[in-house]
């Protein structure tokens, strides 16, 4: 057993004093970040990408992904409090946590939340080391082609199964395709789309542009549609706890299921928002008691926050094996990865165990600390929102603009944040995707460079995409999963009775 | 009212200086290390190690700040000198693309716009094949390439720089063409030969020892006037130097290697440059660099002053003359 003999030696370099500190900073600073709206899991890591530059890969990424687990914990607690969704993968536990909460049930509903979710992500992780070890074995297998063909994959996924309308998700990749391309191209070694000025010619800084899209966008929107304030106060005994936790096992069914589904959307870029909403429909279609969804049923919560827990643990697979995120926040870290001079990939798991393994280990410790957290601290959370949004909004905003500043320490940074806060503004009224366009400002001028790499291997021809069993695979499925928003209209058309 | 404060701010360290007589000029704020490449990458380590080094012996009254300006290749640090013009606190850390980048990229810097400080190692280039091929010396695997043009994969850093360049030299000397791939940088291609998805790359010793030792790599030959320091072994039975010189194995190019430089923005006192001159002597001396060239092999040289611009001189005429050829320079 390779795979146990590594993650022991994982837990060996996570389990310091320093990192479980990290993982206790994070996890609280996620949470802060979970609970205020208008501040996600992926501003809140980009915002402290900055900070990490100086530290050790290991400790860096060890923070990070601390505060994405508590950020993902806090959104589900005001979700069920106030029916006020802290993170968008939150929302589906809103629907049936607030009227549990309303009934008096708010204990048990927090319970079943955090305890699914520290199910959710248990899985994940196992998901992630029992897979590894066999992805490490791929590692040197992978040239240009094969990137290319990962990197399609990707944008593929996002736009079949993305959720949101495929032509909107191209156009989205396209933007941040252009915006990519902006600097240096290595493959000519020429600058290109700079116009004469000096600012561009380093390019655009994803992480300004996250600041800015996720940041400022998501609280002018939060603000324009108005803050309800209708908190519930929560107490947390220790008995209901254990009594919501005795209760667990009867849930497993939606638990497997959920988990399932979170696994799998983790892996394929689906991300977290679109695991927790589609667990819970088909939680409503398949279960006994679907019913009576929405009226405060407690397999109502279990199903979306297993589900986002899973695919926001088992999205990191992805991110760390192939260079692929799997959701928003795993796309800012994965720009956090180049930063800190680590190349994302299936090398990486040869290249540094030490930091592979250890990420992997600090995710069993980190979703137990942070689970120790939420149970602990959630009534001084829930408090925050008792604070006026008058007040905590300006923090926010100066808060992106230190994010934005710190980054590479130029004037020009604040601007280029500030016009991204109107697109993201722009994005969120017309319903465009914001993801899909963090992925290509992250992975577009790689995936250039894969495809030009390949087309100078093969002396232009394209052939080389269907070179060996390898990539054929992925670049079929990439097809496939790129025209499947018309196979399944076809096949419904098809479907459709003759009147 | 800037310029009136930095003349203050001069005169007021001219006379403390005077008082102390040991320095005409001295750092008066913490001093910003420009590293013209991304975190990580040769030069920044190459800063590092200074910065350590000068903090460990004290050699600087003033503390160092170091900060990376690695877009466009490097360009980002040298706009950012260039507007940092007359400014000694700022030192620009690089390699020859100080000189070279102009010729082949629009830039709006231009070598004038840096004051050369000094050159303190030159990094080696060797020529590497993968271990999945038959290939065991360079002979015969000229002798392959030259049989096939245009069939064998030189793997390498980005288009026009240094890896590029070396290749289209050898291609002259040796009469022979290689498919060049231009990857992300020497790390990407020392992985894509390992693989055995290139067939040959030109990486510093530093980039391919990783995949050397795993037996994934084989080094055939050095382009250095003479071996590389015998050291311990790397592999069971080679060490680096057991690798023959190219110009040994019949590849008619003398030496290839690129310096590691310091510069400083243009219109800078002479005694400034002067201070760092010193300061990066007494670094050069240290144990630690030494630690440092050896575990990167690089081979050690301080050069400045007039040394100094005879190299560069010579270096940006033998470059130049390959980007004419090739067609790479910008109008």
């Amino acid at each position: 057993m390779d795979g146990i003999a590594s993650l022991l030696h994982g837990f060996g370099v996570a389990l310091t004093a320093y990192h479980v500190m990290l993982m206790v900073i994070g996890v609280m600073l996620g949470l802060l970040v979970g609970v205020l709206p208008g501040l996600g899991a992926p501003n809140g890591v980009s915002l402290l990408l900055p900070l990490t530059f100086t530290m050790d890969p290991v400790a860096a990424i060890i923070l990070l992904t601390s505060t994405y687990w508590g950020a993902l914990f806090g959104g589900s607690t005001t979700s069920i409090l106030f029916n006020i969704p802290g993170e968008p993968s939150s929302v589906a536990t809103t629907f049936d946590g607030y009227p549990m909460a309303k009934q008096g049930r708010a204990t048990e509903a927090l319970s079943y939340a955090f305890l699914s979710a520290g199910f959710g992500a248990l899985l994940g992780v196992v998901l992630i080391t029992l897979l590894s070890g066999w992805v490490a074995r791929f590692a040197l297998k992978f040239s240009s082609p094969e990137y290319f063909a990962v990197y399609f994959l990707a944008f593929a996924s996002f736009i079949g199964l993305g959720g949101a309308s495929p032509l909107k998700t191209i156009v989205s990749i396209g933007l941040g395709f252009s915006l990519a391309a902006v600097g240096m191209d290595s493959i000519s070694g020429s600058l290109r789309l700079s116009y004469g000025f000096d600012s561009l010619v380093p390019g655009i800084s994803f992480l300004v542009a996250v600041i800015g899209l996720f940041g400022l966008g998501e609280l002018v929107v939060t603000i324009e549609e108005g803050l309800k304030i209708d908190g519930i106060r929560a107490r947390l005994s220790l008995r209901d706890v254990l009594r919501t936790a005795a209760d667990m096992p009867r849930h497993w069914l939606a638990l497997l299921r959920s988990g399932a589904i979170g696994c799998w959307m983790g892996i394929t870029p689906g991300g977290p928002t679109a695991a927790s909403f589609m667990s819970y429909g088909l939680a409503k279609r398949f279960s006994r008691k679907g019913a009576r969804f929405g009226q405060g049923e407690p397999e109502g919560v279990i199903s979306p926050e297993t589900a986002d827990h899973a695919a926001g643990t088992s999205a990191m697979l992805p991110m760390l094996a192939l260079g692929v995120p799997g959701s928003a926040t795993s796309a800012v870290m994965l720009g956090g990865l180049m930063i800190w001079g680590l190349n994302p990939g299936p090398m990486l798991f040869i290249e540094r165990p030490d930091f592979v393994w250890g990420l992997i280990a600090s995710m069993y410790l980190a979703n137990v600390v942070a689970v120790v957290l939420v149970l602990t601290t959630v009534p001084m959370f829930a408090a925050i929102l008792r604070t006026p949004f008058a007040v905590i909004g300006p923090i926010i905003v100066v808060v992106c603009f230190v994010g934005a500043y710190t980054v590479a320490s130029r004037e020009f940074d604040l601007w280029l944040a500030l016009a991204f806060g109107v697109v993201g503004y722009i994005f969120k009224k017309l319903d465009y995707p914001i993801a899909p366009m963090v992925l290509a400002m992250v992975i577009g001028d790689k995936a250039e460079d894969a495809f030009r790499q390949s087309l100078i291997m093969s002396k232009g021809s394209p052939a080389i995409f269907w070179a060996n069993p390898l990539v054929t695979t992925l670049m079929s499925l990439g097809l496939l999963l790129l025209l499947w928003p018309l196979i399944a209209r076809l096949v419904a058309v098809a479907r459709r009775p003759i009147p | 009212m800037l310029r009136i404060g930095r003349t203050i701010a001069v005169s007021a360290a001219l006379s403390m200086a005077s008082l102390a007589a040991a320095h005409a000029w001295q750092p008066t704020k913490p001093i910003e290390f420009v590293v013209t490449s991304g975190p990580g990458g040769g030069t920044d380590n190459f800063a590092r190690v200074v910065q350590s080094i000068v903090g460990k012996y004290k050699l600087s009254p003033q503390p160092i700040i170091v900060t990376n300006k690695g877009g466009g290749s490097g360009a980002e640090g040298y706009i950012y000198a260039r507007s940092s013009s007359g400014d000694p606190q700022k030192v620009i850390f690089g390699t020859n693309n100080a000189y070279l980048l102009p010729h082949v990229v629009k830039t709006p810097f231009k070598p004038d716009d840096l004051t050369p400080v000094a050159a303190m190692a030159l990094d080696e280039f060797l020529l590497w094949v993968t271990s999945q091929s038959e290939f065991k010396d360079t002979k015969s695997y000229i002798a392959a390439v030259k049989a096939k043009p245009e069939t064998y994969k030189m793997g390498g850093s980005q288009s026009k720089d240094t890896d590029q360049t070396l290749t289209s030299l050898i291609e002259s000397v040796a009469g022979v063409k290689w498919i060049y791939v231009p990857f992300q940088g020497g790390g990407a291609a020392a992985v894509q030969l390992a693989g055995g998805h290139t067939d040959s790359n030109t990486n510093n010793p530093n980039e391919n020892i990783g995949q050397w030792k795993a037996g994934q790599v084989r080094p055939l030959c050095v382009f250095s006037t003479t071996r590389l320091p015998a050291g311990p072994k790397v592999t069971a039975d080679m060490g680096w130097g057991d690798i023959p010189t190219c110009k040994e194995e019949g590849i008619a190019i003398d030496r290839f290697q690129m310096p590691r430089t310091v510069w400083l923005p243009a219109k800078v006192p002479a005694d400034a440059v002067a201070f760092y001159v010193e300061l990066m002597k007494k670094v050069s001396e240290t144990p630690e660099w030494r630690e440092y060239v050896t575990r990167t092999v690089q081979t050690p040289r301080f050069m400045t002053g007039a040394e100094l611009k005879a190299f560069v001189a010579e270096d940006d005429a033998n470059n130049r003359k390959v980007f004419e050829k090739e067609g790479w320079l910008v109008k």
